[in-house]
């Protein structure tokens, strides 16, 4: 059994108010020195089997064509065995 | 002939039954189509009406548009067929890659429910025949997700090859790039528009009858492309 992690986050040039709006409440809790808040999603996929090349590529296809838009938004992932 | 006009049900569409009665006080026939049956049931062209379709979960049509019903009209989408996604049917349209940019967060993060005044800049597509170029008009706004965004080059084409429909006046509700309110493809058969045109149809419910021109335009577009013999 191997879990994949997908992360998914707006790309640097796009608005996220979200974010912002957790900013702002960073601000108001009194802390300081926190420039910038990003807000993005987590998956967590499991899979039976070990992650192979191909699983590897199918993977990255639902990430960029399901999980993720590719027009606002990047994506990593990461595989624990 | 009557046209055939579907419209797509899916889980949590809100406004697939206001898309149908304008398509019949326009004059058309309202054919419903169901998100699990990958069947067109012969209709001349599609709407895709607003609501939450799935939830809205993961992103804002994400889901959508691996909806049965969706593998046939991105087919017929390139063929030709007119369609028109309001609200949610718009951003099923960018996230199906059939109108380019995507709609996101309002730049507020509140949802905002308003008449709204936009300017008609195009009268070429499938879908706007009927209204004059800088018409101003009046319809129903309310969406949570509706800023629409593209990078410059897109949207510098969108500009140049006039295929930005409508643009917000008087204040931009959402964030959207260049007030950008609704844009169509290159062939001008794919319309997508923020702003509900179906609510807009009749004195008693809507601000004005001003959305009816999205409709009267289709079923005239439809006659004079020899889609429907009258």
């Amino acid at each position: 059994m191997a879990t994949v992690v997908v992360n998914v986050a707006l790309k640097p040039e796009i608005l996220d108010p979200q974010g912002r709006a957790v900013s702002g409440a960073l601000g108001r809790l009194g802390l300081t020195g926190i420039t910038d808040v990003r807000q993005g999603k987590q998956f967590v996929l499991t899979l039976d089997g070990e992650v192979d090349s191909a699983k590897q590529t199918e993977i990255e296809k639902i990430a960029e064509t399901l999980l993720s838009n590719p027009v606002i938004e990047d994506f990593t992932i990461e595989i624990y065995p | 002939m009557t046209s055939r006009v579907g419209v797509v049900t899916f889980p949590g569409s809100l406004d697939d039954k206001d898309a149908a009665r304008a398509i019949r006080i326009a004059g058309g026939l309202a054919v419903p189509l169901w998100h699990a049956d990958a069947d067109l049931h012969s209709v001349d062209a599609i709407v895709l009406p607003g609501g939450f379709s799935y939830g809205d979960y993961l992103r804002c049509g994400a889901i959508a548009k691996f909806a049965p019903v969706m593998e046939k009209l991105v087919d017929a989408a390139n063929g030709g067929m007119p369609i028109l996604g309001i609200c949610n049917g718009f951003q099923i349209l960018t996230e199906s890659h059939l109108l380019p940019g995507a709609l996101t967060r309002n730049d507020h993060l509140h949802f905002i429910c308003r008449d709204q005044k936009l300017r008609i800049e195009n009268n070429t597509s499938a879908w706007t025949g009927d209204f004059e170029i800088g018409q101003e008009i009046l319809i129903p706004l309310k969406n949570g997700e509706g800023g629409y965004v593209a990078d410059e080059k897109t949207l510098d084409e969108l500009e140049a090859e006039g295929r930005v429909i409508a643009r917000y006046l008087d204040l931009n509700p959402n964030g959207s790039r260049r007030d950008i309110a609704g844009i169509t493809n290159a062939r001008g058969n794919v319309v997508g528009i923020m702003p509900h045109p179906e609510h807009a149809v009749e004195k008693l419910t809507g601000p004005t009858t001003d959305g009816l021109g999205f409709f009267t335009s289709l079923l005239k577009s439809l006659v004079n492309d020899g889609a429907i013999s009258v």
